[in-house]
């Protein structure tokens, strides 16, 4: 099937070249950035820096660390990284485990799944959402950034999903050795659904990491904002119409302008993922395969 | 399975499992739904959901009648169409594209490329497209001013600025709907290939008479429930890309419910926008539920 016409030749270096292209352009813009980000600011202020960095250093870099915000931020998007997957994760095995079993065996199953899915359909908007967490008292505690978004339903539906391809055989037979449902939800279920969690652990991590809304109107303190929101005030809120490289006084770092500094923290804010997107990207693929195209 | 299941014993483990996440979902996903109420009261937030006065329907008939609320409705429209069609025509295109690759090697590189920008947040693209769009500085009216057009302040420019929202929203998420395009593609029978070429036809008749029907199923479903989000726009792009320059262009039913309520404080008629939004959402979405599972067979469980 695969006889080559000159047609056929011409149109696979066609796609060859057209696809490289689109996938370059999909990341020339972060490496322009990425380049600003390293270069000096006059040749930068000149619109001389395309692709390649000009006038190399990093005192965009030693600038952004020299300032106790940054890190400051870093370490509370940490904190609510860490801590909204582990508790999304554990969540959504101990909701997807009952929810996957038949309706002979969990009487209320149908009802309870429709409870969850339902928060998929309706929201309650933002207003009403902002009240409730004032109402329970999470303005300005690290919780407001984790518990509203708990329970991700999206999740917890992809691993019901797995675990109801799983042999029922394997947790039968551990039964009848007297296991009771904790145990074999975490020794039979988890333990095989592991590309599974490694996929949903991974959405989470993802979606934690950049989550900026909630701390932009949970938290009234810009010191209690973790690294995405803490971003968006510095990245965004200027007027993109006044974004102009005003003097800057930065002291020690010369080479530095707002717009290298805007740069390296744009690199910064994106470091994470891109160190971890390489290693994780099959995940992702798997995860969106078995999330969308099922029997 | 053993007679004794419908026993309450038998259940409890599970409702124990399930605890945690429902009283989390009951207070923060169910506990704004009800608070949706105040959309209909003129809440103060000193007399709280219970304590503030019914008003009936007051609040949306001064919300239809804002200019804002009209201008926002349309452009929420607009805006979110568009993504849609270009959402569905281009990871097509570039699937079916990809899909007569062979070299294996390339064709993963590309896809990693491609799926890249699908994993950083609006935060991080919107301060590189802030950077790149800029009109005396960004690389974008470098690349214009080479070709000797005028400089074009691409977010500051209501003629300009929907299409920015829209393109970069193809450019962000066409590598990740390319996934799964590409899965349903493999998952298309070989021998009807072999078939097709036996009876002469050329890759481009392979392409029109076997993939295209092979995928039909996931099309269809893709675009069903994309109709579901016909009025989501998506806020976190347009809240980092607009300014009152572009509010006549860009500001969508969730960016003013942001200003309305958490800006001017209009906690009730933010609420009645909102609901406004969740109601029509609901609906639409159901509608293409019912139509993905009627024709699609389906299922969400």
């Amino acid at each position: 099937m695969n006889t080559l016409t000159p047609g056929r030749i011409v149109f696979n270096l066609f796609n060859y070249f057209f696809l490289s292209v689109l996938a370059v352009l999909c990341v020339l813009p972060l490496v322009n950035v990425l380049m600003i980000s390293f270069s000096d600011n006059a040749a930068v202020a000149a619109g001389h820096v395309k692709l390649w960095p000009i006038g190399f250093n990093t005192d965009s870099y030693r600038f952004v660390f020299h300032k106790p915000e940054f890190l400051k931020a870093f370490g509370i998007g940490l904190q609510k990284l860490l801590l909204g997957v582990a508790i999304s994760i554990v969540l959504t095995i101990m909701v997807a485990y009952p929810l996957s079993k038949e309706p002979e065996v969990f009487r209320w199953r149908t009802p309870l799944v429709w409870f969850f899915v339902i928060t998929m359909l309706v929201s309650g908007g933002l207003i009403p959402s902002y009240i409730i967490v004032m109402k329970t008292g999470l303005i300005n505690s690290i919780w407001a950034l984790v518990l509203p978004g708990a329970v991700p339903v999206y999740l917890v539906v992809l691993l019901l999903n797995f675990f109801r391809s799983l042999p029922k055989e394997l947790e039968e037979s551990a039964f009848i050795e007297g296991a009771s449902h904790w145990q074999s939800m975490w020794k039979i279920y988890v333990p095989l659904s592991l590309p599974a969690i490694a996929t949903i652990t991974l959405f989470s991590a993802v979606s934690n990491w950049n989550d900026w809304f909630s701390g932009l109107i949970y938290m009234n303190m810009p010191e209690k904002y973790p690294l995405a929101t803490y971003l968006q005030t510095i990245l965004i809120t200027l007027d993109p119409s006044q974004m102009k490289d005003t003097a800057f006084d930065v002291g020690q770092f010369k080479n530095v302008s707002l717009r290298t500094y805007k740069a390296a923290q744009i690199f910064l804010g994106a470091l994470p993922i891109l160190l971890a997107y390489p290693f994780l990207q099959r995940f992702f693929v798997h995860g969106i395969v078995l999330g969308s195209v099922k029997e | 399975m053993s007679r004794n299941n419908r026993k309450f014993s038998a259940q409890l483990p599970f409702l124990l499992l399930l605890i945690p996440g429902i009283i989390l979902t009951v207070i923060y996903s169910y506990g704004p739904m009800f608070g949706t109420v105040m959309a209909f009261q003129q809440y103060t937030p000193a007399k709280g959901f219970t304590g503030s006065p019914w008003i009936g329907m007051d609040n949306f008939t001064y919300l239809f009648q804002l200019p804002d609320f009209k201008n926002a409705l349309r452009n929420t429209l607009f805006i979110a169409i568009m993504k849609i069609i270009f959402g569905l025509v281009a990871p097509l295109s570039v699937g079916l594209l990809l899909n007569e690759m062979r070299k294996m090697l390339i064709k993963r590189t590309i896809q990693t490329l491609i799926y890249l920008p699908h994993f950083l947040s609006w935060v991080i693209i919107s301060g590189v497209l802030i950077d790149i769009l800029s009109p005396s500085q960004g690389i974008v009216n470098d690349l214009l001013k080479a070709f000797g057009v005028q400089p074009v302040f691409f977010l500051g420019n209501n003629h300009w600025f929907p299409w920015v929202i829209i393109l970069s929203d193809t450019w962000k998420e066409f590598g990740f709907g390319t996934i799964i395009y590409l899965a349903a593609m493999t998952g298309v029978n070989p021998s009807l290939y072999e078939a097709a070429a036996i009876d002469g036809a050329g890759r481009w008749k392979q392409t029109w008479h076997v993939t295209l029907p092979g995928i039909r199923p996931i099309v269809i479903l893709l675009v069903t429930l994309s109709l579901g989000r016909v009025l989501d726009a998506g806020f976190d792009q347009i809240f980092n890309l607009y300014s009152p320059i572009t509010y006549e262009s860009g500001d969508v039913i969730d960016t003013l419910v942001y200003r309305l309520g958490l800006k001017q404080a209009q906690f009730s008629v933010a609420a009645a926008a909102g609901l406004f939004r969740s109601v029509v959402s609901l609906i639409l979405i159901s509608v293409s539920y019912y139509i993905a599972k009627r024709f699609a067979n389906y299922r969400i469980f």
